[in-house]
């Protein structure tokens, strides 16, 4: 019976380790296969220059327009987002402090909207679009991303607010702060780090969305000079570059890919070092 | 002489930089209930939960030394540590019932050793549930969940639970911080019962609780044994500092 | 500041209702039952039944949760009950990094790795011919994406189980793994279906990987190395055609609605499932 207990036991203890293996093993596949892939095709041309004629078959140009229109849309939406969401966070955790209640709903309506698909908010996005008579452009695309990643945003702010114990506020009330004091200058200094996070989080998750941009962004080999132009995303960039019959342009697909990814483990690097600076920096209470 | 039950030499932990117990020794005599008594924070917890080596579970715990039970030293000890912990029962602060009926409950040492057969199993929990004065309440119920029960029928479950694999040993964490005055009582009434058959360990906080119940005391200050001896002498003739102003309530 | 809020508040309500309106023209000329289990789907006549695109949905959901669970839950109390805390503390990165690459990278990497995989070394080892881009490739792409995020729940939940029941099992003579089979996975049963549950809404909704992958061919998939098409692939691939063909749109965003309601039920069930788990800890 003891000999039957131990073999279990050691089978089991294998299975987890080859389960954790094959996580690592995961990750580390994924990323050096984009860049073993993608590495070659990337080149200076690439990055800074738009595409010019002939580049879907092969000719030159690079995807400035998508790595502009990237960052022009999500660093729209993010605005937009932490406009509007950094208040609510706000509220949730200093105003209503006593609602505990009605507190709990909207932390619940939020993590509901955060399991939407972004494709449900794309085809939300679009309705809006025709609603308002608007065309494919940036401006529909920062509206559609920001609603994405609103629920995002405000989540990740709630997480590091409401880790400020009510003695704090009620110290600096003493202190004759107003609400609105305390709220923005004692609170947001004790979270900096900690919002910094959740911005870049926010950030990173609008960079990387395709399907929120598809119906409502358009696509253009132009940098986008105003709002209402259509714009060019990473993401769309390399889809429609990878559905391509032409070599030489699926090479590039996979160099875009190697942009993105690098942009991505980037945000992860600097949002890791916000947050371990949040662990040092705040005070333990 | 008392024989003893258990005999701790040398003893020291330490987590980290941090030295949690510092050259401990302490003899536990057999069969009579042994208070280990101090302040919060003296590591009297830890001594507890090494001897039945739960400690196992946190390995940044550093240990040397050497626990003698019964000849055999229960750190170095090659023997498999699953028997060696069942020759004693463990009583937590809160009541732990496991996530499964009072029949599993009680049966589940057993289960987990092999023992199979019914009507032996039905036996024992009967024993176990009468000597923790739960048979009359729950005959009737043994197939609803042990989370139903109050917090003191759940902590004589617990004792109930901890019997059945037959220990030689009861450690108890204070057992009673978290219970009312009158299932306190139960307990200490049961244990001043049970200590003619079994070797009882009581870590507790409570002066009180100690001088009610205890034959043997060891008091224990950040980490060190201070005194320890028969409970009467400690209590009547205390000969260190720390133990007289402990006892005049200078410090809890 | 009040603004916010009530358009935080009323999001969902939006969504669901622009969702709604838009739908209106197709479920008023057709019963609803019929939309959804045809699977006849042939826009140009005016056919749309999505029965294809659910079941291939089903498909690769299921198979992506048979996937991901066992080695999210292995991994899970590997981490928590047997390896040295630094195992987990580094661990966490690897997770946040994968819970943090796009739909399109693992599309890409989808394309690269796990399609010739199946088409040169699995397919023709099983004795099947196939292009690479089935069911199969779909789910494995997608149950890589979902490890990270039932993983993380189920870390949390194991966390929460306290030492001390543990130490309680340990004590009546169980070796650990008893103590994990019969004791830990019993109390945390509850919050570990939660998260799988949640594993399944995230991945029904997923979209631009599975896409890149699973063939998007209009028929009902018969075994995993058959291509599928589901309902997400449905919504992007055809955005384009949406507002020349009568009613297309209107199909696509009944489409989404579906996919909206499917999503929020479950989200809905598991979070208030593990509300539950949380108070009675």
């Amino acid at each position: 019976m003891a000999k039957f207990k131990n073999i279990e036991e050691k089978i089991f203890i294998a299975l987890m380790r080859l389960s954790t293996g094959i996580i690592v093993f995961a990750l580390l596949l994924i990323v050096f296969s984009i860049i073993y892939k993608g590495l070659p095709s990337l080149s200076w041309e690439m990055l800074t220059q738009t595409p010019k004629g002939g580049f879907y078959f092969g000719k030159e140009g690079g995807i400035l327009n998508a790595i502009i229109g990237s960052l022009y849309l999500s660093a729209g939406a993010t605005l937009v987002a932490f406009v509007i969401g950094f208040p609510v966070a706000l509220f949730m955790n200093v105003y209503l402090i006593k609602y505990k209640r009605f507190v709990q709903m909207v932390r619940f309506f939020l993590d509901l909207l955060w399991g939407v698909p972004s494709i449900v908010y794309g085809a939300f996005g679009f309705t809006l679009m025709i609603f308002f008579g608007m065309k494919t452009s940036l401006l529909a695309g920062i509206v559609t991303v920001s609603l994405f990643i609103i629920p995002i945003m405000v989540r990740a702010m709630d997480e590091v607010i409401k880790t400020v114990p009510i003695g704090l506020l009620e110290a600096s009330y003493s202190l004759g702060a107003t609400r609105s004091e305390a709220a923005y200058k004692i609170v947001l200094r004790q979270c900096f780090p900690g919002i910094i996070t959740a911005i870049l989080l926010s950030f990173g998750r609008a960079i990387g969305d395709a399907a929120a941009v598809l119906f409502t962004t358009g696509y253009t080999d132009h940098i986008p000079t105003s709002l209402g132009q259509p714009s060019a995303t990473l993401p769309l960039s390399i889809f429609f570059q990878l559905g391509s019959p032409i070599a030489e342009v699926q090479n590039r697909a996979y160099a875009s890919a190697v942009v993105l990814t690098i942009i991505i483990l980037i945000i992860s690097i600097l949002s890791r070092y916000f947050s371990k600076r949040y662990e040092k920096h705040r005070i333990n209470f | 002489m008392q024989k003893v039950k258990i005999d701790v030499r040398n003893l020291n932990l330490t987590i980290g930089k941090q030295q949690i117990l510092k050259d401990v020794n302490v003899q536990i005599p057999d069969k009579k209930i042994t208070v280990i008594l101090g302040p919060s924070g003296c590591g009297k917890t830890t001594l507890l939960k090494s001897l039945n080596r739960l400690i196992d579970l946190y390995p940044e715990m550093k240990v040397t030394g050497s626990i003698m039970l019964d000849d055999i030293d229960i750190l170095h000890t090659k023997e498999d540590i699953t028997e060696i912990r069942k020759k004693m029962g463990l009583l937590s602060q809160r009541p732990y019932p496991l996530p499964m009926n009072i029949y599993k409950n009680i049966t589940f040492g057993l289960r987990i050793s092999g023992r199979r057969k019914k009507r032996n199993l039905m036996k024992r929990v009967e024993h176990y549930l009468k000597q923790a004065n739960l048979w009359d309440e729950l005959k009737d119920r043994l197939k609803d969940p042990a989370s139903c029960l109050s917090i003191g029928q759940q902590q004589r479950l617990c004792l109930a639970r901890g019997l059945a694999v037959d220990p030689e040993i009861i450690l108890a964490d204070e057992p009673t911080s978290a219970l009312d005055p009158i299932s306190s009582t139960a307990i200490e009434e049961k244990f001043l019962e049970l200590k003619d058959y079994y070797t009882i360990v009581v870590v507790t906080h409570s002066l009180q609780q100690a001088r009610r119940i205890a034959d043997h005391v060891i008091f224990m200050y950040l980490g060190e044994v201070v005194e320890q001896g028969p409970a009467k002498e400690f209590f009547e003739n205390p000969i260190e500092e720390r133990t007289k102003a402990y006892l005049k309530g200078l410090f809890s | 500041m009040t603004i916010s809020i009530i358009l935080v508040i009323l999001l969902p309500i939006f969504l669901a209702t622009g969702l709604i309106i838009k739908s209106q023209p197709i479920l008023s000329t057709n019963e609803f039952s019929s939309l959804l289990f045809s699977s006849e789907w042939k826009p140009l006549s005016g056919k749309f039944g999505l029965l294809t695109f659910i079941v291939s949905s089903l498909w690769v959901t299921f198979l992506s949760i048979l996937i991901a669970a066992p080695i999210c839950l292995l991994t899970a109390i590997y981490l928590t009950q047997y390896a040295r805390r630094y195992l987990l503390r580094a661990m966490h990165p690897v997770i946040d990094i994968l819970a943090g690459i796009p739909s399109v990278i693992y599309g890409v990497w989808g394309i690269l790795v796990i399609v010739p995989f199946i088409s040169n070394y699995l397919g023709p080892a099983l004795g099947k011919e196939t292009s690479g881009y089935t069911v199969l490739a779909g789910a494995l792409v997608l149950a890589v994406m979902i490890i990270p995020f039932i993983l993380n729940i189920m870390i949390e939940v194991l966390k929460t189980i306290p030492d001390a029941l543990k130490e309680a099992a340990l004590s009546l003579g169980a070796t650990q793994w008893q103590t994990v089979k019969r004791v830990i996975l019993k109390k945390a049963f509850p919050g570990l279906l939660s998260a799988v549950s949640l594993g399944i809404s995230r991945a029904f909704g997923e979209t631009i990987a599975v896409l890149m992958v699973v063939g998007n061919v209009t028929r009902i998939p018969s075994g995993v190395f058959e291509p599928g098409y589901p309902l997400p692939a449905l919504i992007a691939n055809n955005y384009g055609e949406m507002l020349s063909i009568p009613m297309y749109d209107s199909a696509l965003m009944l489409s989404a609605l579906v996919l909206f309601a499917v999503v929020l039920l479950f989200n809905l069930a598991s979070r208030m499932a593990i509300a539950r788990y949380e108070k009675l800890q």
